[in-house]
């Protein structure tokens, strides 16, 4: 087993964790007094968290050189897509007792469910283009295109948290703000530096 | 002639394949044992366990009073949840931070002032308010965040001590005040709402029977997170009407400033009276998650007061005066 893959395993397990603790204090009844809420919105923060690191992998390579990262970078926006899924899934049970009907009242009436589903049906098509034999059939550049979703969906996804906050605004504000910053780079670097273009090679 | 090869190791010092592998799973095992610790202790940091339970001396002498038949036969919400999943933004806006938040609040000595359109204002310290007969009074109290629980209150109405200080015929209002300690009070800084926290009722309102002070629950003193020394319970509006750890009282002619609809007019009113049929404009309030239940419920119109309360709103527009 070479190192990558190590670090592979290393990740994929680093990053069932939070799930891992959520389940075990389920299990234990140590989720407070409303484990639902807390069960959605963990996992709902936990998407966002995948999102960022996900983007902060192209940053990261450009400015340090750390090219190795893209290999861990389909894995990442994996599992921010897995940690959106358990969000939504949880929201559909527990909130709509799966009924069809409410959710789509739901998604009517109400802007902010409007935006975070609009938010993760974004990542559908990214997650099914994961594969490899996906990114050779789009190839590189359209692949490049499509996946640049990612941040359309992590906008969407601090305006939804924005939207359901009361008056403290803490957090999506500096979520809101660690996005900036990623984008601002993406953007300062097509422009600055276009010297350092990375191979297009995202194939691993 | 034989050669000798200088410096030679002795194949007895190299390393054998499998030690040299098991040494590098070895380190491997370690590495992702370390990483997996590292990262359940960043969450558990993130989210820390609630503290240990509260301990407020006993209420003596409680009396159960006639109106807890309303919800008697509905199960209690237990201590534990009642005391860690708070709304308290002077402490924190995460509702199982306020506990630990709250925990070196400081409620003696206390005072209520209560003044304004009144006969005779006074100043009642904690002790005092202690002295009235406390009665037991079990009420839903539903949050406008669409979550409910069923709480022990015990406390006295609201009517008694406004009967001592005598309003004024032109006296229509009541408002009420929390106290704001920034030194105790930290987190505050990131609410986004103002402070004092202030709320008011219409006078009618705030004599009808089931509006009481509450100075304890389950028999004992309040615990600091649930408002302690003194709070309002309004059962039939949502719970952020019911303001906590007052320290003034005020009769008005006018219809008092109220902090969340200050925040939001389009979304706090000053009624704010529990009413499945008028939603809040980002979510519904048709139902509600009631504490240790896992699905949803209907939420009943008064907060399922509304034989006891109904009358006091008789010709208005509830949508408008929401």
């Amino acid at each position: 087993m070479d190192d990558i893959k190590f670090n592979k395993i290393i990740l994929f397990v680093n990053s069932l964790v939070p799930l891992a603790l959520l389940a075990w204090d389920a299990y234990w009844q140590k989720l407070g007094a409303n484990p639902i809420e807390y069960f959605l919105r963990t996992t709902g923060v936990l998407t966002l968290v995948f999102l960022f690191i996900t983007l902060s992998v192209t940053p990261l390579r450009q400015h340090f050189g750390w090219n190795q990262l893209i290999k861990f970078r389909r894995m990442l926006g994996l599992y921010a897509f897995f940690y959106g899924f358990l969000h939504l899934i949880t929201y559909s049970i527990f909130d709509k007792s799966l009924s069809i009907s409410a959710i789509l009242g739901d998604i009517w009436q109400r802007p902010f469910i409007a935006i975070g589903m609009a938010s993760f049906f974004l990542l559908i098509p990214l997650a099914i283009t994961s594969t490899n034999s996906m990114i050779k059939r789009l190839g590189g550049k359209n692949w490049q295109k499509l996946h640049r979703l990612a941040y359309i969906a992590a906008i969407g996804g601090i305006v939804h948290f924005y939207m359901i906050q009361k008056s403290d605004f803490t957090y999506p504000i500096l979520f809101g703000m660690v996005l900036a910053g990623l984008l601002g780079y993406r953007i300062y670097a097509a422009y600055e530096k276009p010297k350092k273009k990375l191979a297009t090679n995202y194939r691993n | 002639m034989v050669i000798k090869k200088p410096n030679e190791i002795k194949s007895s010092e190299i390393t054998p394949e499998d030690v040299y592998l098991n040494r590098r799973n070895f380190i491997r095992a370690g590495v992702l044992a370390g990483t997996t610790l590292a990262t359940a202790g960043v969450y558990k940091f993130l989210n820390p366990p609630p503290p240990k339970e509260v301990k407020t001396a006993e209420i003596n002498d409680i009396v159960k009073a006639n109106e807890t038949d309303i919800t008697s036969n509905e199960e209690l919400t237990s201590f534990a949840d009642i005391t860690n999943y708070n709304n308290f933004y002077e402490f924190s806006t995460s509702k199982t931070a306020v506990a630990r938040a709250a925990e070196d609040f400081v409620t003696r000595p206390w005072t209520v002032s209560v003044e304004g359109l009144v006969q005779k204002p006074q100043t009642f310290g904690i002790e005092d308010l202690l002295k009235f007969t406390q009665e037991e009074r079990i009420y839903r109290l539903r949050c406008v965040e669409g979550w409910s629980m069923v709480i022990p209150w015990v406390g006295f109405p609201l009517k008694t001590i406004l009967e001592k200080i005598e309003p004024l015929g032109k006296a229509k209002f009541v408002a009420f005040q929390t106290l704001y300690d920034p030194k105790q009070m930290q987190l505050g800084l990131f609410a986004g709402i103002q402070f004092p926290y202030v709320e008011g009722l219409r006078l009618d309102e705030a004599l009808h029977p089931l509006t009481i002070l509450a100075t304890g629950l389950y028999g004992k003193q309040l615990p600091n997170q649930n408002g302690a020394p003194i709070r309002l319970v309004v059962p039939w509006k949502y719970g952020f009407k019911s303001i906590k750890a007052i320290v003034k009282i005020t009769l008005t002619d006018t219809q008092p400033p109220t902090t969340w609809n200050i925040a939001a007019p389009n979304e706090y009113g000053f009624y704010s009276n529990v009413n499945p049929n008028v939603d809040h404009p980002r979510w519904s309030q048709a139902t509600e998650r009631r504490i240790s239940e896992v699905g949803r419920r209907k939420t009943l119109m008064f907060n399922g007061y509304a034989e006891e309360v109904a009358k006091l709103y008789d010709g208005m527009d509830l949508k408008k005066f929401f």
